[in-house]
């Protein structure tokens, strides 16, 4: 039986894969698993069982909401790569679409998205992290992907070819 | 046996695609899309769009974990739930280089893809009050620090938290004063500012934060550098020249002066 501490350790890349595809920033990612997992080190006493690897995406994803919510509240920084970076060619230009489209989802159903597909969650497991009924999950796995197929198909040529 | 054609809805796809559904209806729903075409395109797209989130980032769970997300190093100050020693913070401190030409701001203006973090926007804010009033030379202050106890009161009101001005005389800071400034999210911020003996300044600024607690940081630029941290729902951020030993010499200063929870444990 792994210890405490040996399940969150064992946890830690994959925090870090879906804090990436959360925030797309390596460093706002790391910065955000660094603060995880500071969180959950610091309360292995409210931690009664089940699970760590959800106690741990819980925690996570509800960092990354508390940090969204506190950037609406102040002025838009434009990223400026947007139109400056060179259009791409090969895999990059394919990854560039799919951030892209990330981007444009509604939070709670990109947080759905990625724990089931990238994460490998179950939908009872992410019920549990999103504390909502497994239908709420469902009903935001297929907005978000429904809002994914139309930005790839829409979207993208217009913003493509702003330079 | 479930029947090979009781309705499949839209809800039964989904969980088709995510590997939700018992082995028998999986069966069943794989030959219905046979001769579905139009709903058999539909689970092809889903599948699409999941391997290509996994294509661009799966890779990022086989890289080497670094070493500031290091179990053993963030144990010690977060294990033991009796305040955090700087020393521990210290050795924790995600080192993040500022991309250069300095000028040009702090990196979360433009520079970056992903908006920044709020406590980085708070770090932000520090950075530009600094550079904005440390080469003033006559009026780099409201308050001057010789009023430092009118300055604790005013400042303690309008932020709504006990402000503690610390003492950095021991390091050779002389205390030249504070003010307010404008805050995140509407509230207020402290400012003061240190001069040492060549004339070299330091600023901390304090203001509310969202999360109750972060990591301890360090950014440096060319010229300037800042260690932030956030304790007790309170960022603070003290920024200098970018001399890394001095500054932590500073930012250890002030933490443990801060520190209220600290300080009465300890």
């Amino acid at each position: 039986m792994a210890t405490f501490g040996q399940q969150v350790e064992a946890t830690i890349p994959a925090l870090r894969r879906y804090a990436r595809a959360l925030t797309r920033n390596s460093d706002v990612a790391d910065d955000l698993v660094q603060d995880t997992l500071v969180r959950a080190l610091r309360s292995e006493h409210l931690f009664h069982g089940g699970e760590v690897r959800s106690w741990l995406y819980t925690i996570l994803t509800n960092l990354n909401r508390n940090r969204l919510r506190s950037l609406a509240r102040r002025p838009t920084l434009s990223p400026l790569e947007e139109n400056d970076a060179p259009d791409l060619a090969g895999p990059e230009a394919g990854w560039r679409d799919i951030e892209r489209a990330l981007a444009t989802l509604v939070e709670d159903q990109r947080n759905a998205l990625l724990l089931v597909v990238l994460e490998g969650l179950t939908y009872r497991e992410v019920a549990e992290v999103q504390g909502v009924p497994i239908g709420t999950v469902m009903s935001r796995l297929a907005r978000a992907r429904a809002q994914i197929k139309n930005f790839l198909e829409g979207g993208r040529p217009a913003l493509r070819r702003v330079k | 046996m479930i029947d090979r054609d009781s309705p499949v809805t839209e809800e039964e796809l989904h969980a088709y695609v995510d590997g939700e559904l018992p082995a028998d209806r999986r069966d069943a729903i794989a030959a219905w899309l046979i001769g579905h075409p139009e709903q058999a395109f539909q689970v092809a797209a889903w599948r699409a769009q999941a391997e290509a989130i996994r294509a661009r980032y799966g890779a990022v769970a086989n890289e080497p974990v670094p070493g500031r997300l290091k179990l053993d190093r963030l144990t010690q100050q977060g294990g033991a739930s009796s305040g955090r020693s700087w020393k521990t913070l210290a050795a924790a401190a995600a080192v993040i280089a500022f991309l250069a030409g300095g000028s040009a701001g702090w990196m979360a203006r433009g520079a970056t893809v992903a908006a920044p973090t709020s406590f980085e926007a708070i770090t932000a804010d520090a950075l530009d009050a600094y550079r904005l009033y440390v080469v003033e030379v006559r009026h780099p202050v409201e308050v001057p620090g010789n009023e430092r106890v009118h300055m604790t009161q005013w400042l303690t009101k309008r932020l709504g938290y006990e402000q503690r001005i610390p003492d950095l005389q021991p390091i050779g800071l002389k205390l030249v004063g504070g003010r307010l400034l404008p805050g995140p999210t509407g509230a207020a911020a402290a400012f003061y500012m240190y001069e040492g003996a060549s004339g070299e300044r330091f600023t901390i600024y304090s203001a509310p934060a969202t999360s109750p607690e972060t990591a301890l940081r360090y950014k440096a630029g060319d010229r300037l550098a800042a260690f932030y941290w956030v304790d007790d729902k309170h960022a603070y951020v003290v920024s200098g020249p970018a001399d890394r030993d001095q500054l932590e010499k500073v930012a250890k200063s002030v933490y443990e002066q801060v520190d209220k929870s600290g300080a009465r444990k300890s």
